[in-house]
């Protein structure tokens, strides 16, 4: 992937500053005819969904009183997982974006809502709601382009330090909840200034996260296994709930990389959102996010990012919406010649990593080896690791010529 | 379960032992409270937020009817004349009204108001024609100063339309009618009591069968004034209606223009007059207005095509703000009362005082006068 911008032949180039006005007239229409319809039905999705959690929550600690017993541990622990995805996702992710504002219900509103998330739900709403969704995929503004440790394009030249970034990634996602807290923070930016220039917004924000963890943490490796003290399952119930949680920090980091990672999905140019029109925002959201395919049970537990196009597009909609709007988008996508990027979980799970792979690499590297040539190119590797930034770009020169070559051929 | 189960048990135990135990409760729920749980299963228990439960709709006339709830535990009671604030979901939206509790205190505990169904009313047509039976509605505590003195002497009640209900909400407690009839309570006889009950017609009078059966058992004397039979009432008529008007103490509920009306009548005879009106006057969008700051006093003049956003910082008010284009809700604030136009797509919000509405200032312009909570 490289910057839109940058691209040799754009996915773009063939509409008219007139075509993308029209088209953001089109998807302004979209939206309308939600509004006009959201009632008392989607009310009732909500508030039953937050229903369901809660109690399948309650049931699987209730559960979990008992696992010493190993089936009730297995029950317990997957119930809390799936109780920890929904509330995660359909519900926290979602509310936290105001889809749910216009209830006017105090109770579900992104003013007052909180989350079961390492992260308070004021800082991740700044991160996520007005950077990541404002300045989607944008190199230097979006974050989420590799929560800032990662090499996410090929424009960004190539280190070392990067060969261990499967490692980072898969790390990550394990403590996914960890890793947003941090992101949202600007750790790595932060820690670099010297301890006594640091922002008291940042000392009071860390301090937030801080309590937030630690109140997590002593609910879920503290409280509830000290319950469980009277069947002996004190350890038995802390392992569940960090089965638990390391679950659905898989599934979360999953769902997110497939939103915006898989190959394919465009980057841009910090200086192409200049004087951006709304239409040229919608484009960049079309162009910027990816789909999974899958079953109603997928798409929810998902919290319809799933539909991560259409939640892109109009990220204050209620979730229960998308799958319905989803048709009416694509058929946008053809109507202006565009790639609507869909496919089944596991396949863009798989083109994400294969990606992070790839980009843990030197340009050209992964696609230039085969079986044949593959100790040869292991040496060449070796090299551009342990030898000095001179040996890196000679060699980086002769693999983006074998490359061109390969893809002429 | 367990926690929840420890909670109800430490309400017999010291203060403070019970005090450790919420916060234990608190740490199994965080970020949670128990409460969120417990509302799942008992939402009317005491400690809960004050909710209603709907017990029965009784039908009126052919616009209004009777609404009949069961209070949460924690409802303090009230004083027939007071109104309670009612929060309802109508089409997934949360709106709260103000509705006079139209039975005295029951032996049965539940709280009941009677509704008229105004043209184009939200809420009232709701309650009247599509309150679901057993749904949850957030209630207040009862208010209202419209209430009998203690030792009321002579009394004239003018009413109009739906202002009959805070009225028959005194009437009811001071007179109950059972199927035997009318009650004439000790408490009750030292009254004397005029009803001026106005209407456009007979079939649209709201309890005019229960105020019928006051007058005849003599508990009242009624007064009806249909506008289709008498033509609109003239407040420069009362003292031939009521000859002995300048012995009593006057209550009077309605709509804002008969108020008004009534108010310069008596002023200009000295006349005692308490008055109760819910339905404020419609607050109407224009292009534009005044938007005020509760908290830190700034009064900007907003145009309608400008967001209140930029209006309130170019007028130099340090504003939370986002996207700036109304997809990350960065910028809301609670409108406590005015109106604003989304300038998307028009959508119009209103909110009236209490109803502390959230609105994204980023892409709301003031559409008339606007107070807001920042």
């Amino acid at each position: 992937m490289t910057a839109l911008q940058k691209k040799p032949a754009s996915p773009i180039a063939h509409l008219t500053p007139e075509d993308i006005e029209q088209l953001g007239i089109e998807l302004d229409a979209i939206r309308q005819d939600i509004l006009d319809d959201r009632g008392a039905s989607d009310a009732a999705y909500i508030r039953k969904v937050i229903d369901v959690q809660r109690k399948l929550e309650l049931g699987s600690r209730a559960v979990l009183l008992f696992s010493l017993f190993p089936p009730a541990w297995l029950a317990g622990t997957a119930g809390l997982s799936v109780a920890k995805i929904l509330e995660n996702m359909e519900i926290g992710h979602n509310i936290l974006h105001g889809q749910w504002d216009w209830m006017r219900d105090p109770k579900i509103h992104s003013t007052t809502w909180e989350w079961d998330m390492a992260t308070p739900a004021e800082q991740w709403k700044h991160s996520h709601n007005e950077l990541h969704h404002t300045y989607t995929n944008v190199i230097g503004k979006d974050n989420d382009l590799g929560y800032g440790i990662m090499r996410v394009d090929e424009d960004q030249p190539w280190h070392p330090f990067f060969l261990l970034q499967p490692v980072w990634n898969f790390v990550n996602a394990c403590f996914f909840e960890y890793g947003i807290a941090a992101y949202d923070l600007e750790l790595g930016r932060n820690l670099r200034i010297p301890k006594e220039r640091r922002s008291p917004e940042f000392k009071a924000a860390v301090q937030g996260v801080l309590k937030k963890i630690r109140n997590q943490a002593t609910k879920d490796y503290l409280v509830h296994p000290l319950l469980s003290v009277p069947t002996g399952s004190f350890l038995p119930t802390l392992a569940a709930n960090f089965t638990a949680n390391v679950v659905r920090n898989l599934w979360s980091h999953s769902i997110i990389m497939c939103g915006h990672f898989p190959e394919g999905v465009e980057t841009f140019e910090k200086r192409s959102i200049d004087g951006e029109t709304r239409g040229e925002w919608y484009l960049r959201q079309m162009l910027g996010s990816a789909n999974i395919s899958g079953s109603k049970a997928l798409h929810i537990m998902s919290g319809n990012l799933s539909h991560q196009i259409e939640h892109h597009l109009f990220p204050d909609l209620p979730s229960n919406r998308y799958a319905e709007i989803a048709p009416k988008v694509k058929a946008l996508f053809e109507k202006y010649d565009l790639n609507y990027h869909t496919a089944p979980l596991p396949q863009q799970v798989y083109s994400a990593w294969h990606k992070v792979v790839r980009l843990s690499l030197p340009n050209g590297w992964l696609a230039t080896t085969n079986v044949k040539n593959a100790p040869q190119r292991l040496k060449l590797l070796y090299a551009m690791t342990t030898k000095g930034p001179k040996v890196r770009r000679a060699a980086q020169a002769r693999l983006n010529q074998e490359a061109r070559r390969a893809a002429v051929a | 379960m367990t926690t929840l189960g420890l909670v109800a048990g430490a309400a017999t135990e010291r203060p403070s032992l019970k005090h450790r135990l919420v916060r234990f409760a608190e740490a199994a729920t965080t970020p949670l409270l128990p409460a969120d749980y417990l509302d799942l299963f008992a939402p009317l228990r005491p400690g809960a937020e004050l909710r209603g439960r709907i017990v029965s709709v009784e039908p009126e006339t052919r616009d209004a009817a009777t609404i009949v709830i069961k209070p949460g535990a924690d409802w303090a009671g009230h004083v027939p004349g007071q109104y309670v604030r009612i929060g309802i979901d109508v089409d997934g939206v949360r709106q709260w009204r103000a509705y006079s509790l139209t039975h005295g205190p029951r032996a049965d505990g539940l709280i009941s108001i009677t509704v008229k169904a105004v043209p184009d009313g939200k809420v009232s047509n709701h309650l009247v024609h599509a309150c679901p039976v057993g749904s949850l509605v957030h209630l207040e505590q009862a208010a209202g100063e419209f209430v009998l003195p203690e030792n009321p002497g002579k009394l004239l009640f003018i009413t109009a339309g739906s202002g009959v209900t805070p009225v028959i909400g005194m009437l009811r407690n001071l007179f109950p009618v059972t199927d035997s009839g009318v009650l004439h309570l000790p408490r009750s006889e030292d009254h004397d009591i005029v009803v001026v009950h106005v209407a456009p017609s007979e079939p649209d009078s709201i309890f005019i069968t229960n105020l019928k059966s006051l007058d005849e058992s003599g508990a009242i004397r009624l007064v009806p004034r249909y506008d289709d039979v008498h033509g609109l009432l003239d407040v420069a008529d009362l003292a031939a209606l009521v000859p002995d008007l300048a012995e009593r103490a006057t209550y009077a509920c309605g709509p804002a223009g008969l108020l008004d009306a009534l108010e310069a009548h008596h002023d200009a005879r000295g006349l005692e007059l308490f008055t109760e009106q819910f339905r404020v006057a419609t607050v109407e969008a224009g292009e534009g207005g005044t938007v005020s700051f509760t908290q830190n006093g700034a009064v900007v003049e907003a145009d309608g095509g400008t967001p209140i956003l930029v209006a309130a910082e170019e007028a130099g008010v340090l504003m939370p703000s986002g996207c700036r284009m109304g997809i990350c809700y960065g910028c809301v604030l609670p409108l406590r009362e005015g109106v604003v136009r989304d300038l998307r797509n028009g959508e119009i919000t209103t909110a009236v005082e209490g109803d502390n509405v959230i609105i994204q200032t980023c892409i709301n312009a003031a559409a008339g006068p606007c107070r807001i909570d920042h």
